[in-house]
């Protein structure tokens, strides 16, 4: 058997058909969901792609934290669905509140694309497993918003229960406070990340590496073995 | 332009004497005329405002027409050609029945004087040129000009430029994936924002701009008409800057790539759905453009409700809804039947769209506003009947005086020191440099089908996932050539874009171009751009790649002074897997160093010249296509066979910023030999056209040079990939940590 893995569009997603094909080279089934539609068609995990929805305007992810198919992911997310923000995505997961913190403008005020070292902080959530802690990869980095802020109490603690999946390394590429790329929920099953690793899945495509492909692997592995 | 009473065709009919002001909207006393001629009375506000903006140079071609066709004329036989120039843009068989279509466009005016929205509407207007062909977009290039690059305002326009770029095409998800980045005082007040557009359908997806079936509805859907870019095309694109009038500000529209996102998800989907009879995207000269070229490609006649048209602002009068260049927006032609489907799913991607009239079966364009009629023409005499200049061209009198100043001759480098010295000013030079900073603002992965993008010598996309299949895409343009011989300039720049595409191991195929000039008031810039346009043409036909269509963009001057004549050539090429590219880093350490081609003392023009004399005179390098087209026979079949592991095209800088550049990508180095009957200086720094430095296995030399011996190229080993440094054999060494600190601090110490 394999699992379901959903990738929701948003009006302006631009990186749903990428993560769609990355779930199928993992060997998961990739399933469509859509934004004005709260059925999330018996999923086993949903990821929340890249891109600009709703054009990033107000606020990147203010205003697809409202659509129709959150509030099904919200409930059910809190109930132990496996859901994965990338670039966008993440933001969507902290303007939902699913992940503290918040998402500011890049320090150097300009968008960024660049191919990302990071070490793997923590391989014990539900899109990280195939990863071994302390891990260094190369992810590649694209966005305008990615400065990730939080009060220090929220750091601390995020520091202190293991929460920060993902640091920067070498070159801190939006001002992101204590170099974080990612982080978790307290469960474990809700992880967000700046970087993009559906775009490091194939060798002759992008950077040419690999090193993105865990997330679908980790999670397919997880489910099927559930 | 009155509204009281309304200007209808029954009032100007009845009112003969009232004057129009056609002199400020950019028209000429005899082409006022001949529209009075044409409608046999006096036209009213709004056709007045329909043909100002549709005869404007910018949409009507009026001073270039009779020499592009000489595109047609001299066509190549190209079997790959499905759709050639005239409609929105080309369309090329690349094999597995897939079409590509691609187009470069001009968005330079707008982008002086607002550079952020003018960029990004140059990156809007090209994509919807591909979306209305029925393509889906797949990946954009930039090629790019600015003045100086430590002057001041390139500090505004070029940030500007590259943020609106950036801002835009990121937010569409289209990866960048080309383009250049060249600076030269002549583009100080006349910067250069051409922006191309690669897209994909399968056959018989393709569609075209034009309005047939009598009853069939006219759809407008996307962003509501509002006040802004009224006028773009006749008045901003149309005439030389001039700092004693007022601002242009109001005349650069302004975009929203969110709405163009939710546009190309929309058309797309009613496409799949077989929607559409015909299409056409709003760009410049807005409802004007549309409706008259749907209805005059078309068989009938048409017939539009202005009222209907959703507006931003409702104190639009219909001469401004008619002249509008609001952004994102499209115009398409739906059966009857169809119409409801249709607009249920612009309703799905919460895109406004609105029935604003039908095709009807006479031949007329009629456009009714608040019950009156206030346009009814023949949409033919709007759309392709506009005036057709012969421009006098002559020959600059310091043409000669230009070529005779020899480059040749200028001092070289005594001694080694000296060689090295200016070799590292060459690779830091703003025009050698890395422009990393620049294009790590734009995204190259999404869709997630980059095989190659900048810096490699073409962008490559994967276009099936399964079979591999792909293409390539160069621009390239050598305003300095082209300054000192127009004609050898243009074919350089062809020449170079087909040799990148070659480099990477697809197959040239077809040609789009921009033709940046100055005033074609002027014989010296006209007679620049007459022989670029014949050098062009005559290089496609002898190459066998035939140009699919472009653009002309003229008056890029600045009172008196013209920037250089900037043909920009883009070529596309097919590879039948992605998985054979070859790119331009080293890729191991004891890899064979082949420098393909004939070597000259040429310095006319070249990047030597200008960085340590600054200098431009004597002659570009010598073209010769032939010789270009073994090259890229022999790039193509090496990759093909797995005989060459990295290549790089040798242009601007010559071999030693071509080794600099791919023992950089690499992270290794390279130790050179300067060979036999040459002198180190030519070796590192001439700009001999029709060359490019392969990396071979050691397993293949002999392989790879019985395939050039038996082909008849020049093949010369000229070192090995080896070290951390750049060596020429008893010269200069470089280490890599130096070179790179030259060649990538450049730009972001003057732009950051």
């Amino acid at each position: 058997m394999t699992a379901r893995i959903g990738v929701v569009t948003f009006p302006g997603s631009l990186d749903d058909r990428d993560t769609q094909r990355a779930i199928r080279l993992a060997g998961a089934e990739p399933v469509a969901l859509w934004h004005k539609d709260k059925d999330l068609k018996q999923v086993d995990a949903v990821v929340l792609p890249g891109g600009f929805s709703y054009g990033d305007y107000l606020r990147a992810g203010a205003i697809s934290r409202f659509s129709p198919v959150m509030e099904t992911v919200i409930e059910q997310a809190k109930a132990g669905l496996p859901v994965l923000g990338i670039c966008n995505g993440f933001q969507v997961l902290t303007e939902a509140h699913l992940l503290p913190g918040a998402m500011l403008g890049n320090d150097h005020l300009h968008f960024i694309c660049r191919d990302q070292k990071l070490r793997v902080e923590n391989a014990a959530t539900a899109w990280t497993s195939d990863y071994s802690e302390g891990q260094e990869i190369f992810v590649p980095l694209k966005n305008m918003d990615g400065r990730y802020v939080a009060d220090e109490y929220t750091l601390d603690k995020l520091e202190a229960e293991g929460r920060v999946v993902f640091r920067y390394l070498d070159v801190n590429p939006n001002g992101s406070l204590r170099d974080i790329a990612g982080i978790t929920n307290e469960a474990g099953n809700v992880v967000g990340l700046m970087p993009h690793p559906e775009h490091a899945t194939e060798p002759l495509i992008g950077t040419g590496r690999t090193d993105g492909l865990p997330f679908f692997t980790s999670i397919l592995k997880k489910l099927v073995n559930a | 332009m009155s509204r009281t009473p309304l200007d209808t065709v029954e009032h100007a009919a009845a009112t003969p004497d009232v004057e129009l002001p056609w002199a400020e909207l950019g028209l000429k006393k005899d082409e006022y005329e001949r529209i009075v001629e044409i409608l046999g009375r006096r036209p009213t506000g709004a056709e007045l405002a329909m043909y100002s903006v549709m005869w404007s140079e910018h949409c009507s071609y009026k001073s270039s027409k009779i020499h592009l066709r000489q595109f047609g004329e001299k066509a190549p036989e190209n079997d790959a050609l499905l759709v050639g120039i005239g409609e929105n843009a080309g369309v090329v068989d690349v094999g597995q029945g897939y079409a590509v279509t691609f187009k470069v466009e001009s968005h330079n005016h707008p982008s002086y004087v607002e550079p952020y929205q003018g960029a990004a509407t140059g990156v809007g207007g090209i994509v919807r040129d591909i979306i209305a062909m029925g393509a889906r977009p797949v990946a954009v290039v930039d090629p790019l000009r600015f003045g100086a690059a430590d002057h001041p305002d390139t500090k505004r326009v070029l940030p500007g430029v590259v943020a609106g770029i950036g801002g835009y095409g990121n937010c569409l998800g289209l990866p960048n994936i080309g383009g250049e980045v060249v600076f030269d005082a002549c583009y100080q007040g006349n910067p250069l924002v051409n922006a191309g557009c690669v897209g994909v359908m399968r056959h018989e997806d393709i569609h075209l701009a034009k309005a047939s079936g009598a009853g069939n509805k006219v759809i407008l859907y996307g962003a509501r008409t509002g006040g802004d870019g009224i006028g773009g095309a006749s008045i901003l694109a149309s005439e030389t800057f001039d700092d004693a009038k007022p601002s242009k500000r109001p005349a650069v529209q302004v975009g929203d790539p969110f709405q163009e996102k939710l546009l190309i998800e929309c058309t797309l989907e009613a496409f799949a759905e077989k929607l559409v009879v015909g299409i056409q995207d709003l760009g410049a000269a807005g409802l004007s453009c549309a409706t008259s070229e749907l209805a005059s490609n078309g068989s009938g006649g048409m017939r539009v409700t202005l009222d209907d048209v959703p507006l931003r602002d409702s104190t639009l009068s219909p001469e401004e809804i008619l002249m509008s260049e609001s952004q994102e927006r499209m115009c398409a032609v739906v059966e009857p039947e169809k119409v409801d489907r249709f607009l249920e799913i612009c309703a799905k991607w919460d895109v406004i769209a609105t029935v604003i009239g039908e095709v009807t079966d006479g031949d007329r364009l009629e456009i009714f506003w608040h019950g009156g009629k206030i346009v009814e023409v023949d949409p033919r005499t709007v759309a392709h009947e506009g005036p057709v200049y012969e421009r006098p061209y002559a020959r600059p009198e310091w043409q000669d005086a230009l070529q005779a100043d020899d480059a040749n001759k200028l001092p070289r480098p005594e001694t080694a020191e000296e060689l090295k010295a200016q070799v590292l000013k060459l690779v830091a030079s703003p025009n050698q440099a890395s422009k990393k900073w620049i294009t790590q603002q734009y995204d190259h992965f999404v869709q997630g089908n980059t095989v190659l993008a900048m810096p490699e010598d073409s962008g490559m996309i994967r276009i099936d996932e399964k079979t591999g299949l792909g293409v390539a895409l160069a621009t390239d343009g050598n305003g300095r050539y082209a300054k000192l011989d127009p004609y050898t300039g243009a074919q350089l720049a062809l020449a170079e874009a087909y040799r990148n595409v070659a480099t990477t191991g697809a197959k040239p195929l077809a040609v789009s171009d921009c033709l940046n000039f100055g005033s074609p008031e002027d014989p010296a810039v006209m007679w620049q751009f007459v022989e670029a346009v014949r050098g062009l043409a005559d290089g496609c036909q002898q190459l066998g790649t035939p140009v699919t269509g472009g653009n002309v963009s003229l008056y890029n001057q600045t009172g008196e002074a013209a920037i250089h004549p900037t043909p920009v050539v883009a070529v596309l090429g097919v590879i039948d897997d992605v998985a054979r590219r070859t790119p331009v880093a080293f890729q191991e350490e004891g890899q064979l160093l082949y420098l393909l081609g004939d070597t000259r003392e040429e310095f006319g023009g070249s990047a030597w010249s200008q960085v340590v004399h600054d200098h431009l005179g004597g002659l570009p390098p010598k073209v010769d296509l032939e010789r270009e087209r073994l090259l890229a026979e022999i790039l193509i079949s090496a990759s093909r066979d797995g005989m060459i592991d990295s290549a790089h095209d040798l242009s601007d800088g010559g071999l030693i910023q071509a080794v600099v550049e791919s023992a950089l990508l690499g992270g290794k180095g390279a130790r050179l030999v300067v060979p036999d009957g040459l002198d180190a200086f030519t070796f590192l720094l001439s700009e001999s056209a029709g060359r490019a430095i392969v990396a071979v296995p050691r397993s293949e030399e002999v392989r790879f040079n019985d395939m050039c011996g038996a082909r008849g190229l020049p093949v010369t080993r000229v070192g090995v990939v080896d070290g951390d440094t750049v060596e020429v054999q008893g010269e200069f060494e470089l280490t890599l940590a130096e070179l790179r600190e030259a060649h990538e601090a450049t730009i972001p110490a003057l732009l950051a």
